[in-house]
């Protein structure tokens, strides 16, 4: 029975126990050794306190760590959701018709290498520094990603396959909705969560360039008044959430893609 | 009735083949002309690059011939169709559906409605011995037992003409054997006309009314060999043995 439960939970344990070292090795570092003042780096005692105080507080930054949490997730998700909204459907036009791919690759690789926090600047000075310049900045990030990983995944579409749906008359809008998309479906999730785990880091980067709000403008905030528990505060929320967001969309991928991994 | 009083099914006339490669013009196919009859099991069998898929590739409507004509139960072949169904060498399956699933395929694309074509596909999945297996995804199969769903895919749109390319060739030598009795067993349930590429001279003895040798690339008809041994046949019998010795040389 015990072992039983050992063995399916394997990795999960595993996990867990390597999350409990380094959190260890922090407590016995910082709280047990005083190895550095609290100012510099905080103690693992005091952090927590920090995170539970922040839930309610709103100093010293106007807002509580859940209204920051929220500001910034709606910011991500919305520039997000649109850049696979436009994105993925582009993709598929590039990957699937020549003349798309003609048309719009030329742009396509001009804007490609430009990072999206490059676009900023240019963002700020249209749309000021509200939730739309930093949406837009994440747009970019998530709409490249979606784009070239939807592309390759559409070339992948093995010659085979087509002629298999050839036999059968499958007409060519056939061919690419039962064929063509399903291979590049494992591709567009590889996106979706590249551009996803973009969009998150880009999203915290741009906040602390511009913002009033949410989980980057609080961690440079406390930068300022010399609060690093605060920062730490900041850092853990944002490496949790970007770790269950990227959860759901693998748990969302093995439902949809089925049978395309070996599982 | 016996076999020349059926009609025929596959008339390919004079056909030549080239591809443009970078040395030149290649030729594959060269003045190949066969008939096929009604239910009737023809073997191609050639050495490896002979053009022997590029046979199968223009009779299933990949590709269209330079010269020569190609008709199907009467009509010119101008592009792929239902009524010629191909078991592919390579494993073809669609990964993201199910033995169901790629087994009613065709069926799907042909429009017939759910039950209907569910109903269609597991008679098929039951015939190629498949039972069990309708809702187990490709990955979790073995080489032979895709390629019984392959098999199974194919006749499900109930075509005249059976086109195999090599469908045993990546099985290994045991597998390989059982599959051969096994695709013996479906051809005398549900008899259809095959056309059947294979390099391995015990397979088409074993599977084939007729044996058509062909040449090294160009591929042309070389000789051709009824056979007339009783099904099922016996891989060691002396007949066996000695139309194998008599093909080979």
């Amino acid at each position: 029975m015990m072992i039983k439960f050992l063995k399916k939970y394997k990795y999960l344990l595993i996990s867990l126990a390597s999350v409990a070292v380094v959190l260890l090795v922090w407590y016995l570092l910082i709280d047990v050794m005083k190895m550095t003042k609290s100012s510099v780096f905080p103690g693992l005692e005091k952090t927590f306190r920090t995170f539970i105080a922040k839930l309610t507080q709103k100093k010293p930054d106007g807002a509580t760590l859940g209204q920051h949490l929220l500001e910034s997730l709606k910011v991500c998700l919305l520039g997000y959701s649109i850049g696979a909204v436009l994105g993925i459907p582009l993709g598929i036009a590039m990957a699937w018709n020549k003349w798309c791919d003609w048309l719009i690759r030329p742009v396509f690789d001009l804007i490609r290498p430009v990072p999206g926090l490059a676009w900023t600047p240019m963002f700020i000075l249209i749309f000021g520094i509200g939730i739309e310049a930093k949406a837009m900045v994440i747009f970019v990030n998530s709409f490249v990603a979606c784009i070239v990983n939807t592309y390759t995944g559409i070339r992948q579409t093995d010659e085979l396959h087509l002629w298999v749906g050839d036999v059968f008359g499958a007409s060519s809008w056939q061919k690419l909705t039962k064929i063509a998309i399903p291979t590049a479906l494992p591709m567009i999730f590889t996106g979706l969560r590249t551009a996803l785990g973009g969009s998150w880091m880009a999203l915290v980067a741009a906040e602390m360039l511009a913002a009033s709000k949410g989980l980057g403008f609080m961690i440079q905030q406390a930068r300022y008044i010399s609060r690093p528990d605060l920062v730490i505060v900041g850092m853990l929320m944002i490496g949790i959430v970007g770790l269950v967001l990227d959860i759901i969309l693998q748990k969302i991928e093995t439902m949809v893609a089925k049978g395309m991994n070996a599982q | 009735m016996s076999v020349e009083q059926k009609r025929k099914l596959i008339t390919c006339t004079n056909i030549d083949k080239s591809f443009k490669v970078p040395e030149g013009i290649h030729q594959v196919v060269s003045d190949f002309s066969l008939e096929a009859r009604e239910n009737e099991f023809i073997c191609l069998f050639g050495p490896g690059q002979c053009g022997k898929t590029t046979l199968i590739n223009l009779i299933a409507g990949f590709e269209l011939p330079d010269q020569g004509s190609i008709l199907v139960a009467g009509k010119p072949v101008t592009s792929p169709g239902p009524e010629r169904g191909v078991v592919f060498q390579n494993i073809s399956l669609f990964p993201w559906l199910t033995v169901m699933g790629n087994v009613e395929y065709g069926l799907k694309m042909a429009g017939v409605p759910k039950k209907e074509r569910q109903e269609r596909a597991q008679k098929y999945i039951d015939l190629v011995g498949l039972q069990g297996f309708e809702h187990a995804y490709p990955v979790k199969l073995s080489g032979g037992m895709r390629q019984r769903v392959g098999i199974a895919r194919a006749y499900c749109i109930e075509p005249k003409v059976m086109l195999m390319d090599e469908p045993f060739g990546a099985l290994d030598a045991q597998t390989r054997y059982l599959m051969q009795e096994e695709l013996q067993r479906i051809w005398q349930t549900e008899k259809r006309t095959v056309i059947f590429v294979t390099n391995n001279i015990e397979e088409a003895i074993y599977l084939a009314d007729r044996i058509i040798v062909l040449s090294n690339c160009p591929a042309t008809v070389k000789k051709e060999y009824v056979i007339g041994l009783p099904r099922p046949r016996q891989y060691t019998s002396p007949e066996f043995l000695a139309l194998r010795k008599e093909i080979q040389q």
